[in-house]
C-alpha cells in the first residue's frame, strides 16, 4: 500500500490536472465564463492569504477588502499619475509594496487586540481607506473611481487589443502562472517553522509566548503577509475588471471575502480557493437570476453556518474520509 | 542562579506574596510547598514573568530581570510548565516538541522550507521524547494522551527550551496515584541528565522527600522554612501548616 | 454658529448614543457583534417612515409616536425572530460563525427591507417640518433635533435605570462581568440573551424610527449609523455602557465639527482620536 502510494503520488495528479484545466481553459469555455473564472481566481488569491490569518494564525479580519483595495488602487493610480511606469512587472511589486505598508500600519493597531476586537477594529479601519478614497475625489476619482487600462510588459504592448482578447490571451496565462505561484508560496509558508509557529499562536496564545515566540509580532507578520496577498489579488483583479471603485475597501467586501473562505472551509489548506471560485459563480448567477440576489447569498450562506460548518472542502474531506475508512479496513 | 528578594506581589489591595527571598543553586532541586491559597503558582508566575511584580527584586543568573519581558527570560533559559495542561491541541505530540525547538534554536522565522525538512531537529525531538518515555506516542494528538502523558508532554515542551532553570508547577497533579512516581521518575531522570536546576511546586510531600535535595515552604505569600526534606518535616509549625496537625 | 456647531455634535451623539447603546448591550451580555444591528435600525427606520406617510395628511407632532411604536416594535420582531433562528444555534459555536450569521442575516433583510417596501426612497420629514424651528441666540435651529437629545437623553436615562435597579437588569450585568460566574449563580443565560438580544433590537428599531423624519429613508440607510456606533464601541470599550456615551459624545462632536470645518479627514480625525485612546488604553476607555 505505501510503495503504491509513492508511486501514484495521487496530490500530484490532481495538480497537474488543475494546472492543465486552468490553462485550456480559454479553448473549453465562453469568454463570459472565462472572465468569471478570472475574477474568482483572483479572489482564490485573496482568500489563499485571509486563511493563513483566519485558519491559521486565529484571527478574523472583517476589513480586508482596504489591503484589496490598496493593491487595486496602486495599479489604477500608478496608470493615472505615472503612465511610463505602467507595466505588469512593475506594477506588481508596487501593490504588493502599497498593501504591504497599510497592511503594516493596519496591522500594527489590530495586532494588539484578538476576537472581536480585533475584527471590529479590522472593519473600522477599513472604513477609514474606504472614507478617504471616497472622498479625496481628485486624486482617486471618488465613487466614480478610475479607469484601469491594459498594460504593457517589458515594453510589449498590448495597446491594439480589446480587452476580452487581452484577458483570454496573454493575461490569463500569466494569471494563472500568478496563482500557482501564490498557491505554492503558501503552502510552503503554512507547512514551514514559521507557518506551525502561527498555528501553535492560534492553538494556544499563553504557551506560544512561553516557549519564545513572540505572540504579538507573528501576528503582525502573519497579517502583513496575508495583507499583500490581497494586495496582489486586487491588482490582478483591476485588469480584469478594467475599473477601481471604493467599493472593494467597503466592509461588505470583506465579508465577502470571509464568506469565501468559510463557504470552501477553513480547515483545509486549498478551501478558500474553492469558496472564491464557486463564490463568484453563485454570486452572479443570484443577480442574474433574480433582483433580491443579496438574499439568495445571505440564506446560503446562513445554511452553510448552520448545516456545513467545515465549508465545502471540509465537507468533502470529511466525506472523502469516511469512503475511505472502510476500505482501508478492507485492506488490512 | 536565581535569586529572588524581598519580592512582592499585590491583587488589589490583597498582598498575595509578602516578601520572600530565597536563592536557587545550580544544578539543584528543590521543592516549594504549601497550603493552598500559599502564592506558589503566584510565585512561579512571577519568576517567568507571566504576571507583573509589584515590588522586590528577581535576579538570574546575575543579571536583574524584574521587569523583563517573558521572552528575554526564556532566552535567557528559565522555562516552565502549567498546572493546568498547556498543549497545542491541533498539532502532534511531535509538532508540540518540535515547536519548541525551532523556537529555541531562532529558527521560527524559517518560512520557506517545511518544518519536517529541518531533519536535525526532528530526530532530537524523538530522542527528546524517547527520554521522556512517550517516543512511541509522537503521532497522537494530546486530547487523546493519558492524563498523565499529558504532564509528562507538557514538561518535555518546557525541557525542550534547554533551560538552566526549570519551574514545574505541580508536574503530577490530575495524575492517577499509581502513576505519579512513574512520572516524576521520568522528568527527574531528564533533569538530572541534563543537569538542569529545577523548582517543583508540588502537595505530596513523599514525592517531595523522594525527588527533592532541599524544600521551602511558603505561607501566606512567604517563605517559612527552608532546608532538608526531613529536617523540614520535623518542625512543628511547618506540619501544622501544612498537615492542619498540631504535636 | 458655534452654539450650533455644538447642538449639531449633541444631535449626532444622540443617535449614535441610541444605536451603540443596543449593540453595546448585545455585546456586552452575549458577547456577540451583530453586524446585522444597522439592518435592524434601517427597519425601524422603513416601518416608521411608512407609517408617517400613512398618517401624514392634517397630522399633528402626535404622528411621531405610532411611528415611534411600529418602528422599534418591527425591530423588536425581526430581532426576536433573528436571535431565535439564527443566534441561538450559534451559542456554542466559534466566533467566525457567530459573526458570519449575522453578516448572513444583513443580507437578508436588506433584500426584506427591498421586498416590503421597494427600492424607491420614502421621505417621512412631517414630524421635522411641524415642529418648526426654534432661535437659538440668534440662529434657527430645527426643534425636532432638540426633540431628539431629550428623547435619548430619557430613554438613555431609562436603560440606566433598568441596569442598575430592576432584578433583570442586575443580572445581565453579571453576565456580562463574569460570564461563568453567572452561568455558575444559575441565571438563565439563554433566555437573558434572547431578552438583551431583542432589547438591543428594539432600541436600534426606535433610533431609525426617531431619525428617519430628518433623512429618507434609503436603501443601506444603516450602513453608515453602523461604523459610526462601531467607533463607539472600540472606543469606549466593548461591552461598556458609560463607553457608548462618552464614545458617542466624542463622535458627535468630531462629525458635527468635521462637516463645517474638514469634511475630507472627518473620519480620519475620528480614528485619530480612536487611535490614541486606544495606545493610552488598548480596551478602550470603560472596556475590561
Amino acid at each position: 500500500m505505501a510503495q503504491l502510494k509513492s508511486f501514484v503520488r495521487p496530490g500530484l495528479i490532481i495538480y497537474l490536472v488543475v494546472i492543465s484545466g486552468f490553462l485550456f481553459l480559454p479553448r473549453i469555455v465562453s469568454t463570459f465564463n472565462l472572465i468569471l473564472f478570472q475574477y474568482g481566481i483572483t479572489f482564490a488569491i485573496v482568500a489563499l492569504g485571509f486563511n493563513l490569518l483566519l485558519g491559521y494564525t486565529g484571527l478574523l479580519s472583517f476589513g480586508h477588502g482596504a489591503y484589496f483595495a490598496a493593491g487595486a488602487y496602486g495599479v489604477a493610480m500608478t496608470a493615472k499619475y505615472f503612465p511610463d511606469l505602467f507595466s505588469l512587472e512593475i506594477l506588481i511589486p508596487i501593490a504588493l509594496l502599497i498593501s504591504f505598508l497599510i497592511s503594516a500600519i493596519f496591522g500594527f493597531v489590530c495586532v494588539r487586540h484578538t476576537k472581536i476586537f480585533f475584527a471590529i477594529l479590522a472593519l473600522a479601519l477599513s472604513m477609514l481607506l474606504y472614507a478617504l478614497l471616497f472622498k479625496f475625489y481628485h486624486l482617486t476619482g471618488g465613487s466614480d473611481g478610475l479607469y484601469v487600462k491594459i498594460p504593457m510588459l517589458f515594453g510589449h504592448t498590448f495597446a491594439n487589443m480589446r480587452r476580452p482578447q487581452f484577458l483570454s490571451g496573454f493575461y490569463h496565462y500569466f494569471l494563472v502562472g500568478m496563482f500557482f505561484a501564490a498557491y505554492i508560496v503558501m503552502k510552503c509558508i503554512v507547512n514551514s517553522p514559521f507557518g506551525k509557529a502561527l498555528q501553535a499562536i492560534r492553538d494556544n496564545e499563553v504557551r506560544a509566548e512561553l516557549i519564545g515566540i513572540r505572540v504579538r509580532r507573528y501576528r503582525l507578520y502573519a497579517f502583513i503577509i496575508s495583507g499583500m496577498y490581497s494586495g496582489l489579488g486586487g491588482a490582478l483583479w483591476g485588469f480584469v475588471n478594467g475599473h477601481v471603485t471604493p467599493d472593494v475597501s467597503h466592509w461588505i467586501f470583506s465579508g465577502e471575502l470571509v464568506y469565501m473562505t468559510l463557504l470552501g472551509g477553513f480547515g483545509v489548506f486549498a478551501g478558500p480557493v474553492v469558496g472564491a471560485l464557486i463564490f463568484n459563480f453563485l454570486k452572479l448567477y443570484a443577480m442574474g437570476s433574480t433582483e433580491y440576489w443579496m438574499f439568495i447569498i445571505g440564506a446560503t450562506l446562513i445554511i452553510i453556518v448552520l448545516v456545513l460548518p467545515g465549508g465545502v472542502a471540509g465537507g468533502l474531506a470529511r466525506l472523502a474520509s469516511r469512503i475511505k475508512q472502510p476500505s482501508d479496513k478492507g485492506a488490512a | 542562579m536565581l535569586k529572588v528578594t524581598n519580592l512582592t506581589k499585590d491583587f488589589g489591595r490583597s498582598r498575595i506574596i509578602n516578601r520572600p527571598s530565597f536563592e536557587v543553586g545550580k544544578d539543584e532541586i528543590l521543592s516549594l510547598v504549601g497550603p493552598n491559597g500559599a502564592g506558589k503558582t503566584t510565585l512561579v508566575n512571577l519568576i517567568s514573568g507571566h504576571i507583573k511584580v509589584t515590588g522586590g527584586i528577581i535576579e538570574f543568573l546575575g543579571q536583574d530581570i524584574t521587569f523583563a519581558s517573558p521572552y528575554r527570560r526564556i532566552k535567557m533559559g528559565l522555562a516552565r510548565n502549567f498546572q493546568i495542561t498547556n498543549l497545542f491541541e491541533n498539532g502532534t505530540v511531535l509538532d508540540n516538541i518540535r515547536i519548541c525547538l525551532f523556537s529555541n534554536y531562532g529558527k521560527i522565522r524559517r518560512g520557506i522550507l517545511p518544518a519536517t525538512h529541518y531533519k536535525a531537529i526532528t530526530e532530537e525531538a524523538t530522542e527528546l521524547l524517547d527520554i521522556f518515555g512517550i517516543g512511541n506516542k509522537e503521532k497522537l494528538f494530546p486530547p487523546s494522551l493519558s492524563e498523565g502523558d499529558k504532564k509528562i508532554l507538557d514538561t518535555a515542551m518546557a525541557f525542550a527550551l534547554k533551560p538552566k532553570l526549570l519551574l514545574l508547577d505541580e508536574p503530577t497533579s490530575g495524575v492517577a496515584t499509581g502513576d505519579k512516581f512513574k512520572v516524576m521518575d521520568t522528568i527527574v531522570a531528564a533533569i538530572k541528565k541534563e543537569q538542569v536546576a529545577c523548582m517543583i511546586i508540588e502537595h505530596d510531600m513523599d514525592i517531595v522527600s523522594d525527588y527533592t535535595d532541599r524544600v521551602l515552604v511558603l505561607a501566606e505569600g512567604n517563605i517559612i522554612a527552608d532546608g532538608k526534606p526531613k529536617d523540614i518535616m520535623a518542625e512543628s509549625n511547618v506540619k501544622e501548616i501544612l498537615f492542619g496537625v498540631r504535636d | 454658529m458655534w452654539p450650533i456647531y455644538i447642538l449639531n455634535g449633541l444631535y449626532f451623539a444622540a443617535f449614535i448614543f441610541l444605536i451603540s447603546l443596543g449593540l453595546n448591550i448585545i455585546l456586552g451580555v452575549m458577547g456577540l457583534l451583530n453586524l446585522a444591528h444597522g439592518s435592524l435600525y434601517a427597519i425601524g427606520a422603513f416601518m416608521a417612515a411608512w407609517t408617517i406617510t400613512r398618517l401624514a395628511e392634517g397630522a399633528s407632532i402626535f404622528i411621531l409616536l405610532p411611528a415611534l411604536l411600529t418602528g422599534t416594535a418591527l425591530a423588536a420582531l425581526f430581532g426576536l425572530f433573528m436571535e431565535y433562528f439564527l443566534i441561538r444555534p450559534m451559542y456554542k459555536r466559534a466566533l467566525e460563525y457567530q459573526l458570519l450569521i449575522t453578516f448572513g442575516a444583513l443580507m437578508l433583510f436588506e433584500d426584506v427591507i427591498k421586498m416590503i417596501w421597494g427600492g424607491e426612497a420614502i421621505y417621512a420629514s412631517t414630524p421635522f417640518v411641524l415642529l418648526g424651528r426654534v432661535n437659538i441666540l440668534g440662529n434657527p435651529y430645527p426643534a425636532y433635533f432638540l426633540l431628539v437629545m431629550l428623547l435619548a437623553l430619557v430613554v438613555g436615562v431609562l436603560i440606566w435605570l433598568f441596569m442598575a435597579k430592576t432584578r433583570i437588569g442586575v443580572m445581565l450585568r453579571a453576565i456580562s462581568l463574569d460570564r461563568e460566574m453567572a452561568t455558575a449563580m444559575g441565571l438563565k443565560i439563554n433566555r437573558l440573551g434572547t431578552f438583551s438580544f431583542v432589547l438591543g433590537a428594539a432600541l436600534a428599531g426606535f433610533s431609525g424610527a426617531l431619525v428617519v423624519p430628518t433623512t429618507p429613508a434609503l436603501l443601506g440607510f444603516g450602513m453608515e449609523p453602523l461604523i459610526l456606533a462601531f467607533i463607539v464601541v472600540v472606543m469606549g470599550g466593548l461591552g461598556s455602557l458609560k463607553g457608548a456615551l462618552i464614545g458617542s459624545l466624542v463622535v458627535g462632536q468630531t462629525r458635527s465639527l468635521g462637516i463645517a470645518f474638514f469634511p475630507e479627514i472627518e473620519l480620519a480625525v475620528m480614528f485619530l482620536i480612536a487611535a490614541a485612546i486606544l495606545v493610552a488604553k488598548p480596551e478602550g476607555l470603560f472596556g475590561r
